[in-house]
């Protein structure tokens, strides 16, 4: 198993008597109400999904990470991990502060403290145009960095309680992956992120992968989508079902990443591996286009960036265009199959998300009948 | 301001200049623009690779405690 990433695994999670303590103490600390988005990024922190992040980054950490795709220790890094506030908001350097969730109810107890070590801004268009690779703010990723709070607050945080989580059966710590990769004498874990309701390509993509890994680590990233998406509900079922009908229960497990995609493309993907890398994760599967967004990037910038990172620690996988080929009797890639025109199906995404529309089973070719069931079987399978 | 964290995040080694020149000749038609980025990632490589094979991180409390979770999940038998 690869070591975490950075050398160690992070843990920010209190217990005992720090945490009550540290209970205590909150109970007084000037409090800093943040989205759910922004939760989920400090339980990331402080289970170690991040590592070798403690906190939220300043601006050196930012300055290199926007520079050079790496940490200031020379640890690979692409991208920002910021926590924006208000300039009202009371809160100052050197102090530390108690994390509300918006949605935390009535009680609006912290679920995490932080000390703020540093307050700052950075110039938006600049690390946008490295990051994203345009100021375009028709871009979700940019949009999202310019409609950031006008201060930056950079610090470690302390993780109180974990939040619920409708998932929270399906959502495991690096810790846990790590346990039980091990324990299922997984070596090689090839790691599968998704944001979609598995078709036949995706299924072969994994299996490729697992003739010669031990096991997959199907990841699927819950959270904030945008509108037409697929509910987070219904990608979780979908995956549990392929899984439940067409895998061997030993060589698969389905946990969930809370995560909001940047749609960074390149350095999105190797943030993505990062992650995975801590979860225990060997390789990485990589497709076309991976965490792209319209046509920003081209449809292997996201595969060659990892040329630059000969320290990443772990192996990407990459695939590009598959299809279902009659003449072949199965799904074919780019390297097996030679046919071309009416043999080939692609497996595209719109075709079958308007015959899921319109009420019908996509073909066995394109979707297996079990997943395509739990969709039509959905009152709402879209974000609306 | 730019020049001087530049200045910050470079620093130089010496190299034999045979070798040098070796180098300057092995990246030719390469990805790599100069013997700096080549020498950079060589070494990132093999760092890297000295970091690997540590034991795990966790403690024998940590594993007992996780794998009553990942059991009563079912996640293990
Ligand atoms: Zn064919």
């Amino acid at each position: 198993m690869p070591p975490p990433h950075g050398g160690k695994l992070v843990d920010r999670t209190l217990t005992g008597a720090d945490l009550d303590d540290a209970v205590k103490r909150s109970k007084s600390l000037e409090r800093l109400t943040v989205s759910t988005e922004m939760a989920q990024e400090v339980e990331n922190i402080a289970t170690g999904v991040y590592s070798p992040l403690t906190g939220f980054m300043g601006p050196a950490e930012l300055d290199s990470v926007v520079e050079t795709m790496r940490l200031p220790d020379d640890t690979p890094w692409t991208l920002p991990v910021l926590l924006d506030l208000e300039e009202s908001a009371r809160i100052e350097p050197g102090r530390e502060i108690a994390l509300v969730e918006t949605a935390a109810g009535a009680d609006g107890r912290p679920f995490a403290l932080m000390e703020v070590e540093e307050l700052f801004t950075f110039d938006r268009e600049h690390a946008a145009s490295l990051v994203f690779g345009t100021t375009e703010e028709a871009h979700p990723g940019v949009a999202a960095m310019m409609a950031m709070k006008p201060v930056m607050a950079g610090g470690p945080i302390r993780l109180l309680e974990r939040r619920p989580s409708e998932f929270s059966a399906y959502n495991l710590t690096p810790l846990e992956t790590r346990v039980l990769f091990r324990e299922k004498g997984w070596r090689r874990v090839v790691g599968f992120q998704t944001r979609n309701v598995p078709h036949l390509g995706h299924e072969y993509v994994q299996k490729t992968a697992l003739t010669f890994a031990d096991g997959v680590f199907i990841n699927p990233v819950i959270g904030k989508k945008k509108k037409g998406d697929f509910t987070d509900e219904v990608i979780l079922e979908t995956c549990r079902a392929l899984a439940e009908h067409y895998y061997l229960k030993e060589r698969a497990v389905i946990a969930i990443l809370s995560y909001q995609m940047r749609y960074a493309g390149p350095r999105e993907a190797i943030f993505h591996a990062i992650v995975r890398k801590n979860f225990g994760c060997t390789h990485f599967i990589v497709g076309r286009d991976h965490a792209g967004v319209g046509s920003y990037y081209g449809p292997f910038e996201a595969q060659q960036i990892f040329d630059r990172f000969p320290d990443l620690g772990i192996t990407p996988v990459f695939f590009n265009t598959f299809a279902w080929c009659t003449k072949c009797g199965g799904v074919v890639n780019e390297k097996t199959c030679p046919h071309e025109g009416p043999e080939r199906m692609d497996f595209s995404g719109t075709r079958i998300r308007e015959l899921l529309l319109a009420g019908q089973v996509p073909p066995p070719e394109l979707m297996r009948p079990e997943v395509a069931q739990v969709i039509l079987a959905s009152s709402n399978p879209f974000v609306e | 301001m730019e020049g001087k964290k530049e200045e910050a995040r470079y620093t130089s080694v010496s190299l034999p200049t045979p070798l040098f020149e070796k180098i300057k000749e092995r990246i030719e038609g390469t990805g790599f623009t100069s013997v700096s980025s080549y020498v950079v990632y060589v070494l990132r490589e093999v760092l890297s690779k000295e970091a690997e094979e540590k034991s795990e991180p966790f403690t024998r409390e940590d594993e007992e405690r996780v794998k009553d979770r990942l059991r009563a999940l079912g996640y293990l038998d």
